[in-house]
This record gives structure tokens, sequence and C-alpha cells, in this order.
């Protein structure tokens, strides 16, 4: 930032408050790993206190590890995660791509309607969602938890990605079509790559809600074969005693593959910015 | 190879009225400009002619062939856009290649297309470079070389130059013109520049509100308008009009005179004014004068004169160049 237009003190204060909210956070965060690594005495006794080599503990990590299939539970996470974002940016983009493109008979009403699932919970729908999946004999398996998702994370998705697309330039695409690309060339060679941050910001806010949810992985999928992480580390709380050790290093690992994911979009998403500004 | 007919062309959006019944023969090797004030649908008639744009009726036809259902890549044309519209993911050379790439040529007759373009328009150091390196003029160059690799039957340009610099602007005019020379290709191209339409065209399209108001040469347009609003969009500072009742004329509504038919002196003349301002440009010094006889009055003269504000002086206009209008606007020949 150029120093004519930032005062120190504005710029201070700037910084305060963006350290204070960093900080508010990432609390939360830094209380679960801490204490992951804690003996169970320890977490209780001194909660805030960080891991000392005599309250050091990997107890949680052994029970995650060698109790139930943990294992199993990450890849089913990461199976419905991965397949709901691909689901939901293909078909995002494609009905994207026609609303914004096409001029068509009930286009207006079409994208309206498709917005109206940003406004409506998918879980109001729980009960026929169920009747459905076992009408379907869906009960029980991963299609089940994508096929919701898919259907949950659409609405944003085209939303979001028919407002950018429609910025993309419509000479570029007509010299598309005068050098005789079909429609599903320049949709899939020239606009979604123009379109590529919008793409990155709808797989994080796509991601991040299934990753975490436990509603339907609860009522569609609670089978040890499909359950997904968030659900698993559940049976580590009971009724009467919790397993704080496991329950808080099953989230702490938790954390990891969704940063993972979330390195790689936020990297694609910076990336187009720039290439943008840059002109 | 490259003639062109339009019958009656009609495009509607809704119920907005585009284009109203358009016909223009172009000839095989013409270099025909279509110009006229935003909005007028010179570039909605173009994008017909392309096919980019479905017409709701009339019929086109390029070599003599109806077009109306051809995809445009299948009609012979090539188009060069205003922004360029590069593809910013493929480098110069696989830009101005993707077109015939499609079509199935063979590769080696890609690559003598592609190097015989990049050398008419000197891009060979850039082969290699992508769209987002290469500075404005230069990308336009590609696009024109994306059209020139594809030897189509009608050249389209939109408006090509509307996003350089001035210099650049000029530059790029003269390969144009230098390129249909050597090319003898067919040429349609959409400005609102009426200083680009009169040094490329052969034949100017005038349009206004979705209609023609004229077909000419350059000179035929500046020497003979059709009517008022030709008179006025054609010539650079605009035509005077000049209400015909206050000059005497009882057979014509409107008499018009361009600045460069009006003579000035300070000791006599027909129309007795006041200097109000003087814009020196070298070449030429534009003069503007309130007379009692005619109302405001523009007169360009050649070279550099002394003349200042408030100055008295007198217009004398060229009683052989004048333009009469009747009550319709339409010129009295």
């Amino acid at each position: 930032m150029s120093k004519a237009r930032s005062a120190p003190v504005r710029a201070a204060f700037i910084h305060l408050a963006l350290i204070a909210y960093t900080l508010v956070a990432l609390f939360p965060v830094f209380l679960t790993l801490v204490n992951s690594f804690k003996s169970r005495s320890a977490i209780f006794s001194q909660p805030m206190a960080l891991p000392t080599p005599s309250t050091f503990s990997l107890i949680g990590y052994q029970t995650v590890l060698n109790q139930g299939n943990f294992i199993g539970y990450f890849q089913n996470s990461l199976i419905v995660t991965v397949v709901s974002i691909a689901l939901v940016l293909l078909f995002g983009a494609m009905a994207a791509f026609a609303l914004s493109e096409y001029r068509f008979r009930g286009n207006t009403l079409m994208g309206l309607y498709l917005a109206l699932g940003i406004m409506i919970p998918i879980r109001l729908g729980t009960v026929a969602i169920l009747q459905g999946m076992v009408a379907a004999g869906l009960v029980n398996t991963l299609t089940s938890l994508i096929l919701v998702y898919t259907a949950q994370g659409l609405p944003l998705a085209i939303f979001i990605l028919s407002e950018f697309m429609r910025t993309v330039s419509d000479d570029l695409k007509s010299a598309g079509r005068i050098d005789g690309l079909s429609e599903y060339a320049i949709f899939f060679r020239l606009v979604l790559p123009l379109v590529r941050p919008a793409m990155a910001t709808v797989a994080v806010f796509t991601m991040i809600p299934i990753w975490n949810d436990l509603w339907f992985p609860l009522i569609l999928a609670p089978g040890e074969a499909t359950k997904t992480v968030t659900l698993g580390a559940q049976m580590f709380i009971g009724q009467f005693v919790t397993n704080w050790n496991a329950v808080l290093s099953a989230l702490s690992l938790a954390i990891l593959p969704v940063m993972v994911l979330y390195v790689i979009f936020s990297r694609q998403l910076i990336r187009g910015i720039t290439s943008g500004a840059v002109k | 190879m490259g003639s062109l007919q339009l019958k009656s062309i009609r495009k509607a959006f809704g119920n907005n009225e585009v284009l109203k019944g358009i016909d223009l023969e172009v000839k095989d090797g013409e270099f025909v400009i279509f110009v006229g004030p935003s909005g007028c649908g010179k570039s909605t008639l173009l994008r017909v002619i392309a096919g980019l744009e479905d017409a709701t009726s009339g019929s086109i036809r390029i070599d003599g062939q109806e077009m109306a259902t051809t995809p445009p890549a299948k009609r012979g044309i090539a188009m060069v856009f205003q922004s360029y519209a590069l593809y910013p993911h493929l480098t110069v050379k696989d830009n101005m290649g993707l077109g015939l790439k499609q079509a199935g040529t063979e590769k080696a007759e890609i690559d003598t297309r592609v190097a015989k373009a990049s050398g008419m328009l000197s891009l060979d150091p850039y082969l290699a470079r992508r769209p987002a390196e290469l500075s404005g003029g230069q990308r336009q160059r590609v696009a024109i070389g994306r059209a020139i690799v594809r030897e189509p039957k009608l050249f389209l340009f939109d408006e090509p130059l509307s996003n350089l610099d001035a210099a650049l602007r000029v530059q790029t005019r003269l390969e144009i013109a230098g390129l249909h020379r050597r090319l003898k290709a067919t040429m349609i191209y959409v400005t609102h520049d009426q200083v680009e339409a009169m040094t490329l065209a052969d034949k100017i399209v005038v349009l206004n509100a979705g209609a023609i108001e004229q077909i000419g040469s350059p000179m035929e347009l500046y020497n003979k308008p059709a009517n008022v609003f030709v008179a006025g969009f054609i010539g650079s500072p605009q035509m005077n009009f000049i209400p015909a009742e206050k000059l005497g004329d009882t057979g014509a509504k409107t008499i018009g005179v361009r600045p460069e038919h009006i003579a000035l002196s300070r000791e006599s003349g027909d129309w007795k004014g006041k200097v109000i301002h003087v814009e020196h440009l070298g070449a030429d010094t534009i003069v503007y004068l309130e007379t009692e006889a005619t109302g405001l009055l523009t007169v360009r003269l050649f070279g550099e004169h002394a003349y200042a504000p408030d100055d008295v002086v007198f217009a004398t206009p060229d009683r052989a160049s004048l333009h009469r209008f009747d009550a319709n606007d339409r010129a009295i020949v």
C-alpha cells in the first residue's frame, strides 16, 4: 500500500481488529489441538495450558486409531466430499452456462427456481428424503449422501457461477463459434478456465458444510461401513461418559484433509485473481 | 469468390425491432463499411451475416448460397472483434490455427498458412507467446491473422480499431487497407468512426435506427448526401444547417453548407457576424461565428489565420457547394 494513502494510526487499528478476529477464530482450533495431546486429568485441571512432558499423552490418538475403523471413516468422508464437489461443480457450471448464455422461454423463472434452494434449508425435507432413499434401496450407502449433498450444493453454485459467466466476453464465445468449436468445447475450453476463481470459491463453500455435516450421515448412512468422520467421532461422546481425549484427537485429525483441500482451492483462487488483474 | 446478398433482413429482440428490412448487395472483392451512430443496428447486422444471430426474416446469400440455416463455422467467413477475443490459454500460433484444426485441415497446411499470415503481419517473433504477453496492437494483429489464416470468402470486422490508441489506430488502418489490396478479399467492416469509413471503404453503408439511409462511395456521400442525416454524419466538422426561410429560399426547408465551403473576409461578404471561438489546428483553423442571417456557423479555413473572438467578419458560402433539403429532409437534386 502506498504511504500517501494510509495513515499509520488507521493501519494500526485495522491490523488490531484483524489480529483480534484471527485470535477469536483460531482459539477453538488451538484448544482442540493442544488438549488432544494431553492426558485426561490434564485436560480438566488445566484446559488452557500447553502440554508439558508430564501431561503429554498420545492416548487420544491411540484410542482413535485402535478403536473403530477411523481410516475407513476418513475414506468415506473424503469420497463423499470430493465426489459431491465434483458433481456440484460440473452440473452447477453447466446449468449456470445455460442460464447465462442462452435465451429461452422461462430462463428467468428457472434461475429463480434454482436460487430458491439457497433460501430453503434442505433439512426440511429430511423425512421425504429418507422415505425416498428407503424406497430406492440407498440407505446406508455413500451414494445417498453424495446425492443429497449434490442437491444441497447446486443452488449456490449455480447462483454464483451464472453471475461470473455473464462477465465472460461474448466476443470470445462468438470467435469460438466462428472457429467451429462446439458448444461443449466453448464451455469446457473457453468459459470454464476463465471462471476458475469462481469455481474455487464455490468448491470451498460447498466443501466445508459437507465435511462437517452430522445430520445426514446419522439419518441416511449410520452403518459401520459408511460412517463419516464426524459421525465416527460421536461414538466417543456418551450420554454419561465422554472420552474427551479421543473426541479431541478425532477432531484434530479431521481438520487435516479439509485443510489440504482448502489450500489447493485457495491457491487456484489467488492465481485466478492475480491473472485477471495483471491484464 | 465472396459476394453477399441481403434481402429484406429483419431482426427483432422481443418487441424491439433492431433491423427494419435491410437490402444490400456486396460484390466480390469490395470493401464495404457499415457506419452509423451507436445503437443503429450495424453490429447486429454484422452478427446476422456471421450467423451469430438469426435474422427474424429475410435471406442471406454468400456466393449465391442461402445461409439462413448454416452455422457460422461453415459460412466461409472470418471475424475480427473489437475486444480481440483471443483464446487466453493458447499461444499466438494456436490461436491462429484453431479454426483450421477444428475443420480437420492437415497440420502441414496449417503451419504454412500460419507462417504466411504471421509473415504478412510481422508476428513471427511472437508466435510462441500467449495473448496476455502482447500489447494491444499486437493482439489485434493476431486477431486479424486468425482471420487471414482461414482464407475466408468474407472478412467481417466489428469495430476492430476502437480499443487502440490514436497512433496505433492510424497504423493498423493502413495495414488493413494494405491487406485488402493484397488479398483482394471481400471485407465488411463496422465502425462509428467516419474517418475510418471514408479512408478504407469502396462503398459506405450509412445506417440509422435499423434502416439504410444511403449507400455510396465515400465521395458520393460527401458530395451528394441523400438526406440531412447523411449530410450531418459524413464530414467533420459537421455541415452547417440553416433554415431556408432565413436566406429567402422558399423552395427548400433547410440549406446545408460544409464548413470548408465558406470563405471569411474582414471587409465584405454575404453574412456579417461576430467570431465566438477559434480553434487553431495548424493545418486548419476552425472559426465559430454568430451571424445575424444564419445563427451559429462553423467555418473551416485552411492554414493559419489570425482571427480572434469578438472580431467582426463577413462569411460567403460557395454557391456551387450548397445542399438543399426539402420538408422531409431529403436532398433536392
